[in-house]
């Protein structure tokens, strides 16, 4: 288990005052001026060596990604965007955040839009959020009466930090999705090339990144990167949060560390699988977009982001959704399905038709009511959206179909087979019954 | 120059290329249903798909550009398929997918025969279904009287709502919902407002927009095609002309790139059913006060009699918008043989004459040129309705970097953001006199444009106001090596040709006003039907409508409209261009040179050409400049200025109107079309709405 | 599963105008995006119409925001049809966004649902009295609290068909409710079993400042090597 004095999110849980003297008390805005003097090549480098991929799922380098923003300015300013519109099925963790230990995330702004030569940064909050918009938008008031951010603060370095929340739409956490809906438009994604970094919000440099990979920040530059890059395992380092949920005695929220193995993360914070580890299904390891993996290939699994692209699935965003042998398997992922088919923006091909057929197969099949050369024209239908959209969101629709199909495409068969054995289970009732 | 490898072929395109245009560079094919070359790019069809080697996945080519490509290891060209498996498969894919809610409804459809759908289908799909559910199905829209919509159809491609955005200039269409539920609509399904909509019919891959007035009437394959030239309007858009048998089906834009590129308006387009309402299809002769239908040699004999006994400075002769060069022509021949010096082609009263040198009166910066420019002053003229694809290009320069436009003369809609600086002469006067922020713009400017509109110019003082305008121009440097900006915009398709071919009063001769006020007793008038002719006057009408012309008129000769003969015009940059004949003019209507000729004839004075050939053979010999179809003849804009500065003047106070008041009524064929009369009434309604 | 439409048109107000305290919001909102960029704007000035309008976007609201944010209508009715959030059609006092997504779907959630309908009757239906209507919304973002609903602007966690029952009873009742989980939690810890950020020197303030050892040692270092070389 990760030791507290290791642990960056302090008040995960509420249980201590989210304001600034406490927070402060825990160590936020600990030195943060002594941090920007030390410039921004050594920001952008610390965070480099200290391992940190980004936390919104995709787990792109997050020093890398601040690299990229232009060291001169062309005369465009540099926007810095955090991307709070948490809306993954299975992730809960931003949220804790947001309203629990705002003032690290407020501490990350300014140091990354520091780093990345910013005076403006926008942070997009999920429009469901109400209660985390006010939190944060308290914390963010303090800071700016305490002149910890501002046009004129004491760090000097001026930063403007706005609170932008959005109104229901889950593709909204694509980036260029995100910025899309910043500019007031609807939440499609833009093609890429160019790439943010280049022409982001309003056409200008502009970098999004996920709250905890900014929250982090301030506590990795303080305490060095090396120190955050010794825990976990190569590659796959430092603390994440991970949200538990589904079939566990205690879902919950818990920092850990990277490459944690599932089954210790279950037993020492979760209290354990419900029914015990023989009940255990299936998990679906980094989020709804992420293929499941069955029971005996996760168990003692490291959660990492390797590891489990080598299981054929994902770390995502460390939501891990437990699902023990009473789940209807085919009916989960046909929920999630369904969720896709939902939030499609509707702008390219595959993913707007693509994902209503998927979901009406699928149905289908968890009634049984399907042919079994339909599983193969299913899986050939989510190869056919994979890889060939405009953002990841075909892929994500595509890819829990194509684990279910993998891991459980018997039970998808068994389903067919009861239904074509007797089809009228259920009589039909008459109007006059 | 950038180097890249399309299946195997090695091509040299310019860096800022896209995959697409580097493909068909290199002579391969892409399908394509969402990208348009003059659209902002989409890339939301995913039809374009290509392998690039070395990415993961297939990207988009109509939005992947030449430079986004990394070059091989040892710095090898980048590799492009657009041939491969991986290509082929993800094709097939989206196109299934675009079928699966796309109605098999095809044999009932408009767009069959010319629909991409259906053609890329056959070409890059499958020819079976795997879709078992059911299909989509989304209500239809109601756009005006213009666009027909059938919804189930659509494809979502987002053309028409780029095109009444970016082009067009009038946001009127959007997507709402979202995912497979997003629509194509209106706001609150309110017909659309842009005078170009048409176009998005046009532009729709699948048969969800079509044109509305041509529902149900024809089928592709059916028409035979005719290259023609647009009339309504000054601008000369590159027209086809589509009949079945004798009649005109319907008209769509062709290319030209210097003109229209290939919008056309709404006009332009569905005037067809004016080509055969209120035709005037035999000749008639007044009687007791009534016209009667006669045959071609009573007319001939009555006007033969009148002729005779009227001295020729009691003659004239007026040609109307629509009017031909060739029909000017053989008119203007047929005054001067019978001694006539009062002859006009301006019945708008316009102070444009070719005393002062061609220049003075053509748009010499030309349409496509106003790309260049880098400040426009507009005086008098309101060129989203006089000018619709010289607005066009206004808009589409303005959006590449907003620069500043200046108007004078009516606070209209127009598609960009402009200062207002006032109504008339005098704000004209303070520009000239540097007053003002915008005449430090102007100033400013390395490329100014003046575009001087009719507006300005129809009034009794409009050669002031003209001799003005040159002033400005001279004063802020819009005539350099290289640069013309001084420009005229004319609302009538005949006007630049009355004016070459020196259509105008001779030495003492009376001006089209003053014939039509009683200055004359016997007028000729060719086709001009805006204007009002005094009564006493002995009217010949040869026109093709059932007009105002011809209900003054004492002799009607009915002539054939422009799709029904071939003609020249030369539109207001001086762009000589030909019209070709498409139909047949009805009954014993006939081609208008020719009426002239067989009524010279009988008056006496045969005139000297036996065919259409020998007519042009004649003008050309007398104005060469006509003879060189599709080109513009360079005018000497320095000296045609100077001229026009010289004349000085005090132009009055009246503030400029233009004088198109009814975008949709222009001309007699206009008026005589069911569906212009419809759209003028929408447009008289929305502009009440939005007085409100 | 729900489709939304726009509420006909006997139902929609003939007129709307933003109140004055509203009018200063949208003026601050719009002051916090550089000039000329007032459509970002377009949701919160969306989403205070609709709570001025009562829960719901008249279609006089969304023309209104156009108005105010110098858009055309169409733009902004993009954005009201394309965000799930706003309400084109009248909501209860008390609007129910029901969380059906996987995670809570395997904790439980249908039957939530089951409640919703057997209480509220069918999705997007406002009760008799007024008070409720619901909807079935895709993840709401606190699945290690599933299942839960979202009643207005406040999250209901940790549900259970008794718990439910009594907080729709409180509700319609006009009794306070708690907010957040229904069964004791706090937030999203491992219900009475918390076995991490114990440690009470996390907030003694003992952690204040005791990172900067490590620059003051890096900071001596090479001052060292230098004394060394001297010498």
């Amino acid at each position: 288990m990760l030791q507290d004095k290791d642990r960056i999110f302090t008040n995960l849980y509420g249980l201590h005052s989210p304001d600034l003297k406490a927070a402060k008390m825990r160590g936020a805005w600990d030195g943060t001026k002594f941090l920007l003097e030390k410039g921004r090549d050594w920001i952008i480098d610390e965070m480099k060596k200290s391992g940190l991929r980004g936390r919104g799922g995709a787990g792109f380098p997050t020093g890398m990604k601040w690299s990229f923003m232009p060291k001169q300015s062309d005369g465009r300013p540099s926007y810095l965007v955090v991307n709070a519109d948490e809306s993954e099925p299975g992730t809960c963790k931003d949220r804790e955040i947001m309203r629990h230990d705002p003032h690290l995330l407020i501490e990350g702004c300014l140091i990354a839009s520091f780093a990345m030569n910013a005076n403006a940064a926008y942070i997009y909050i999920r429009g469901e959020y109400i209660t985390e918009k006010h939190a944060l938008q308290r914390a963010i008031d303090e800071a700016y009466e305490a002149k910890l951010i501002g046009k004129d603060n004491i760090h000097g370095y001026p930063l403007d930090l706005y609170l932008h929340h959005g109104a229901g739409a889950y593709i909204c956490g694509e980036e260029t999705a995100l910025l899309e809906s910043l500019e007031g438009k609807k939440g499609m994604p833009r093609l890429k090339p160019p790439f943010p970094a280049n022409m982001g919000l309003y056409g200008c440099p502009t970098t999004v990144n996920n709250v905890e990979s900014i929250a982090v920040a301030g506590e990795i530059l303080r305490r060095g990167a090396s120190w955050f890059s010794s825990i976990g395992r190569p590659n796959n380092v430092g603390t994440k949060l991970f949200c538990v949920s589904g079939h566990v005695n205690k879902p919950c929220n818990v920092e850990e560390a990277m490459g944690i193995t599932f089954r210790e993360l279950i037993d020492t914070h979760c209290g354990g699988i419900r029914g015990g580890w023989d009940n255990l299904l299936a998990v679906i390891p980094g989020g709804s977009s992420v293929p499941c993996v069955p029971a005996d290939q996760i168990m003692d699994a490291y959660m990492d982001f390797d590891t489990l692209r080598g299981l054929r699935s994902g770390l995502g965003t460390a939501a891990v959704i437990v699902m023990d042998k009473s789940t209807d398997i085919v009916r989960a992922i046909t929920r999630i399905s369904y969720f896709y088919k939902h939030e499609s923006c509707g702008q390219c091909t595959p993913c707007r038709e693509g994902t209503g057929w998927m979901w009406r197969v699928l149905t289908r099949m968890a009634e049984g009511r399907a042919q079994k050369r339909e599983i193969d024209m299913l899986l050939e239908v989510s190869t056919q959206i994979e890889g060939h959209t405009i953002c990841a969101l075909g892929d994500a629709a595509a890819w829990p179909v194509q684990g279910l199909i993998r891991h459980f495409r018997h039970e998808i068969e068994k389903r067919i087979d009861d239904y074509a054995a007797n089809p009228h289970s259920e009589p039909v009732m008459m109007a006059a019954e | 120059m950038a180097k890249i490898i399309v299946d195997g072929v090695e091509v040299d395109v310019p860096p800022e290329y896209t995959l697409l245009q580097a493909a068909e560079a290199a002579g391969a094919e892409v399908p394509r249903f969402c990208f348009h070359e003059r659209l902002s790019i989409a890339g939301n069809c995913r039809m374009c798909l290509v392998e690039v080697k070395g990415a993961p996945k297939p990207v988009a080519s109509c939005a992947w550009g030449v430079r986004d490509c990394r070059p091989g290891p040892n710095g090898e060209p980048p590799e492009v398929s657009t041939k491969s498996a991986t290509v082929k498969k993800a094709r097939e894919g989206v196109m299934e997918f675009l079928l699966i809610n796309h109605p098999l409804d095809c044999p009932i459809c408009d767009q069959g025969g010319q629909c991409d759908l259906q053609d890329q289908a056959m070409a890059y799909g499958v020819d079976t279904s795997r879709y078992h559910e059911n299909k989509r199905a989304v209500p239809d829209k109601d756009l005006g009287p213009l666009v027909k919509t059938s919804m189930n159809r659509c494809i979502h491609c987002t053309r028409c709502i780029r095109f009444t955005t970016e082009v067009a200039g009038v946001p009127d269409l959007g997507a709402i919902w979202r995912g497979e539920d997003m629509e194509i609509t209106s706001y609150l399904e309110k017909a659309l407002g842009s005078e170009l909509q048409s176009n998005v019919a046009d532009l729709c891959p699948v048969g969800a927009l079509t044109h509305k007035p041509e529902a149900f009437h024809y089928r592709p394959w059916e028409l035979s095609k005719t290259d023609s030239v647009d009339v309504t309007d000054a601008v000369g858009s590159a027209i086809r002309v589509d009949s079945r048998g004798r009649e005109v089906m319907r008209i769509l834009p062709r290319v030209n790139e210097a003109v229209n590129e290939e919008w056309i308006t709404d006009k332009a387009r569905h005037i067809v059913d004016g080509l055969r309402l209120q035709r005037l299809d035999r000749p008639f002769v007044r009687e007791n006060g009534r016209l009667r239908p006669a045959t071609w040699q009573e007319a001939f004999s009555v006007i033969a009699n009148r002729v005779k006994g009227t001295n020729a400075k009691r003659i004239g002769a007026i040609a109307g918008d629509l009017a031909a060069v060739e029909d000017m022509y053989a008119l203007k021949a047929l005054m001067q043989s019978l001694g006539v010096k009062n002859i006009d082609g301006r019945q708008d009263g316009t102070a444009l004459s070719p005393a002062y040198g061609r220049a003075s009166y053509l748009f010499n910066s030309t349409i496509a040129g106003i790309e260049d420019a880098d400040a426009i002053l507009i005086v008098g003229s309101n060129p989203r309705i006089e000018g619709s694809l010289v607005n066009v290009r206004i808009r589409k320069r303005w959006r590449t970097a907003p620069m500043p436009i200046g108007v004078i003369g009516e606070k209209a809609g127009l598609t960009y953001d402009y200062d207002y600086l006032g109504a008339g002469p005098e704000t004209l006067a303070d520009i000239l006199a540097g007053r003002g922020s915008f005449a430090e713009k102007l100033k400013n400017a390395q490329r100014p444009l003046i575009i001087v509109g009719q507006g300005a110019l129809s009034h009794p003082d409009g050669l002031a106001v003209l001799s003005l305008a040159a002033q400005v121009a001279q004063n802020i440097g819009a005539i350099t090596e290289g640069w013309n900006g001084f420009s005229i915009l004319h609302t009538a398709a005949s006007r630049v040709g009355a004016l070459d071919l020196g259509f105008v009063p001779g030495e003492g001769g009376l001006s089209a006003q003053e014939m039509a006020k009683g200055g004359v007793d016997v007028l000729f008038n060719l086709g001009a039907d805006e204007i009002d002719i005094a009564p006493g006057t002995f009217v010949i009408y040869q026109g093709t409508h059932g007009d105002r012309g011809a209900h003054r008129a004492d002799v009607i000769l009915p002539g054939a409209t422009y799709t029904e003969k071939s003609g020249t015009y030369v539109n207001t940059e001086g762009r000589v261009q030909m019209g070709n004949r498409a139909a047949f003019p009805p009954g014993e209507a006939r081609e208008d040179w020719a009426i002239l000729r067989a009524l010279s004839d009988v008056l006496g004075q045969r005139l000297p050409f036996d065919s259409l050939n020998a007519l042009r053979a004649k003008l050309y010999a007398e104005v060469p400049h006509l003879a060189g179809v599709d080109s513009v003849v360079p005018a000497d804009v320095a000296a045609a200025v100077k001229a026009l500065a010289a004349v000085g003047g005090t132009p009055g106070r009246e503030g400029f109107k233009s004088p198109v008041g009814d975008f949709y009524l222009t001309n007699p064929i206009a008026r005589a079309s069911g569906v212009m009369a419809e759209c003028s009434a929408l447009a008289r309604g929305l502009k009440l709405e939005a007085a409100e | 599963m729900a489709v939304r439409k726009l509420a006909p048109e006997e139902i929609q107000p003939k007129s709307f105008k933003f109140s004055p305290e509203n009018e200063a919001f949208a003026d601050q909102q719009i002051a916090k995006y550089p000039p000329g960029r007032q459509a970002s704007a377009v949701i919160p000035l969306l989403w205070r119409a609709q709570e001025q309008a009562g829960g719901w976007l008249p279609q006089k609201a969304i023309e209104a925001v156009a108005a105010k944010l110098d858009m055309p209508d169409i733009r902004v009715m993009e954005v009201a049809t394309f965000y799930t959030m706003f309400n084109l059609e009248p909501v209860g006092k008390y609007f129910i966004q029901f969380c059906g997504t996987t995670p809570c779907q395997l904790r439980g959630a249908g039957d939530i649902k089951k409640v919703l309908e057997r209480r509220v009757g069918e999705q997007n239906h406002v009760t008799a009295d007024g008070n409720f209507s619901w909807l079935e919304v895709e993840c709401l973002g606190a699945c290690c609290n599933a299942p839960m609903v979202q009643i207005n602007d406040d999250y209901y966690e940790d549900l259970t068909v008794e718990n439910f029952e009594k907080l729709l009873d409180d509700l319609a009742a006009g009794r306070p409710v708690k907010k957040g989980p229904q069964n004791g939690r706090r937030a999203s810890e491992p219900q009475d079993a918390i076995k991490t950020l114990t440690d009470p020197s996390l907030y003694d303030g003992s952690r204040i400042g005791a990172w900067r050892k490590r620059f003051e040692e890096e900071a001596v270092k090479p001052a060292d090597t230098a004394t060394e070389k001297k010498s």
